[in-house]
């Protein structure tokens, strides 16, 4: 048993040493700006403009949800109806559009990461690149976190801003309140730091999803079964990760 | 030139490569030849550096370049073309794209000179009118070309191709091995091709090296090949029915 622990705890260990050694070669200096540049764009476009429509959609529903739930568990006359807005709002920012949209993008962007760089490496397109002299963590992984780092705090603002419009357009067609008491309820008693909060957030969740997957993809050994592992495994650490950290945080920046 | 000395390479304990010695030339095709897993691949990936080796030295010409640091290798790796068993071309590039990318990280010449160049490779390895499609849609004789034109597209100093025939037809297996050797000559590369194909041995073979089980068996020529009194190569060279009769009709 404590062979066993000991076992895992190097493991862990080893694991952790190689993820700190891939960041250090991913920040190294840039071989060619422009290329990284350009690559830099193509991932705006893959990692960010992509996952636009999925964290639109599931922010809007989640607003309506969160908008229909609150006013049935808040009927007492002694609340008042536009409390059912403020719910709705706190929610979506505190919670939902960081965390529960970066458990999404774990999925999503996460998985299409370690799949990637995977399937680069077992078919010896990394190869290709060391040969070349090119670092291949720099080239492969900084232009993704790069357009993540940037792009994932849009899509928190977009959940956001969607979520709130659904909960609107729930509340309001089901009858269950007035636009006026929604609106009202959206703007009573905002706090202009969770703002901030959820966006810090989102960085760092951006930083575990990207990184935390490319390390699963970069280390890949073996053929396609390997990297559909590694693309599994990518969007578990991440969650965990995520989840983790999200306690963390909010510890230390509401506390 | 390249030059091995006493390289071994192990791999959680078990020994690839033991004590391998061996001098690659320049201007002349070299091949490295073995069963499935002697140790060929390991060898070629020690070699360009893609393995860190145990013990040993490898020289480029007169620099030996275990020694150097990721940032040393560079020059001399922007020096190296490889073709890869799998061509290893990248997916999310048009064939264009694949070759010009070496030229795009490390060549400072204007864009047009870089579009006459890729034009050039692609035209020197019989590729045509393919510019714009993707790895994905290209035969396995043309992902192999398209490889060769991006490992050229530097001019280097020293190709490297591992398994060039694998997959192939024996037709397009010939003119990819010509094509490998044309380059060598015309460019004055020093070239190392790993194979187990007999046909590359005996079209292109001018230093062959035979590796069994991680040692280095044998060292010579083509035409010394066959009548070599090493058993192990005997074993590997006549392994086939119809090179056991010609062979024998030979005898």
């Amino acid at each position: 048993m404590a062979t066993e622990i000991f076992k895992m705890i190097f493991r862990f260990l080893n694991q952790l040493g190689r993820y700190i050694l891939l960041l250090k070669k991913v920040f190294s200096k840039p071989e060619k700006r422009v290329v990284y540049y350009r690559q830099t764009m193509k991932e705006f476009v893959n990692l960010g403009l992509t996952s636009i429509g999925i964290i639109a959609i599931i922010s809007f529903f989640m607003g309506a949800v969160i908008t229909l739930q609150t006013a049935y568990n808040t009927e007492n006359p002694i609340y008042p109806k536009y409390l059912i807005g403020l719910g709705t709002r706190d929610s979506m920012i505190l919670e939902f559009s960081s965390t529960i949209a970066a458990l999404i993008l774990a999925g999503k962007v996460g998985s299409n990461i370690a799949a990637e760089i995977g399937t680069m490496r077992v078919t010896e397109q990394i190869d290709a690149l060391e040969i070349m002299g090119i670092n291949s963590a720099s080239y492969l992984i900084l232009p993704k976190l790069i357009a993540t780092l940037i792009f994932n705090p849009v899509l928190t603002l977009i959940a956001i801003t969607v979520g709130i419009f659904g909960g609107g357009m729930a509340g309001t067609l089901s009858g269950v309140m007035t636009l006026e008491n929604y609106i009202y309820g959206i703007q009573y008693a905002f706090i202009p730091f969770y703002i901030t909060y959820s966006l810090i957030k989102t960085v760092f969740f951006a930083f575990i999803i990207t990184s935390v997957s490319a390390f699963q993809g970069y280390y890949v050994e073996g053929g396609s079964l390997e990297v559909g592992r590694a693309s599994t495994k990518a969007v578990v650490y991440s969650s965990v990760l995520i989840l983790l950290f999200n306690v963390i945080l909010t510890q230390l920046l509401l506390s | 030139m390249i030059s091995v000395k006493n390289l071994c390479k192990s791999f959680n304990g078990k020994a690839v490569l033991k004590d391998i010695t061996v001098t690659f030339e320049t201007g002349k095709t070299n091949l490295i030849i073995g069963r499935s897993g002697s140790g060929k691949t390991v060898l070629l990936k020690s070699i360009v550096g893609l393995h860190d080796i145990e013990s040993g030295e490898i020289w480029y010409e007169n620099i030996l370049f275990n020694k150097l640091s990721f940032k040393d290798k560079k020059k001399i790796r922007s020096e190296m073309g490889m073709l890869f068993q799998g061509s290893a071309l990248f997916d999310s590039l048009t064939v264009e794209q694949n070759v010009r990318f070496p030229l795009d990280m490390f060549a400072d010449i204007s864009n047009e000179e870089k579009e006459e160049r890729v034009n050039f490779c692609l035209k020197r390895v019989n590729i045509v009118n393919a510019n714009k499609l993707y790895p994905a849609e290209l035969s396995g004789g043309m992902k192999k070309r398209v490889a060769i034109a991006r490992a050229i597209a530097l001019n280097p100093k020293y190709l490297f191709c591992d398994e060039p025939n694998s997959g192939l037809d024996p037709i397009t297996a010939i003119l990819i091995d010509e094509l490998i050797k044309e380059l060598t000559e015309e460019y004055s590369m020093t070239t190392i091709i790993n194979t187990h194909d007999m046909n590359s041995v005996m079209e292109i073979g001018e230093k062959i090296i035979f590796i069994s089980d991680g040692l280095k068996n044998w060292e010579g020529s083509k035409d010394e090949i066959l009548s070599s009194d090493c058993e192990s190569l005997n074993d590997f060279v006549f392994a086939n029915a119809l090179a056991k009769k010609l062979r024998a009709t030979a005898k």
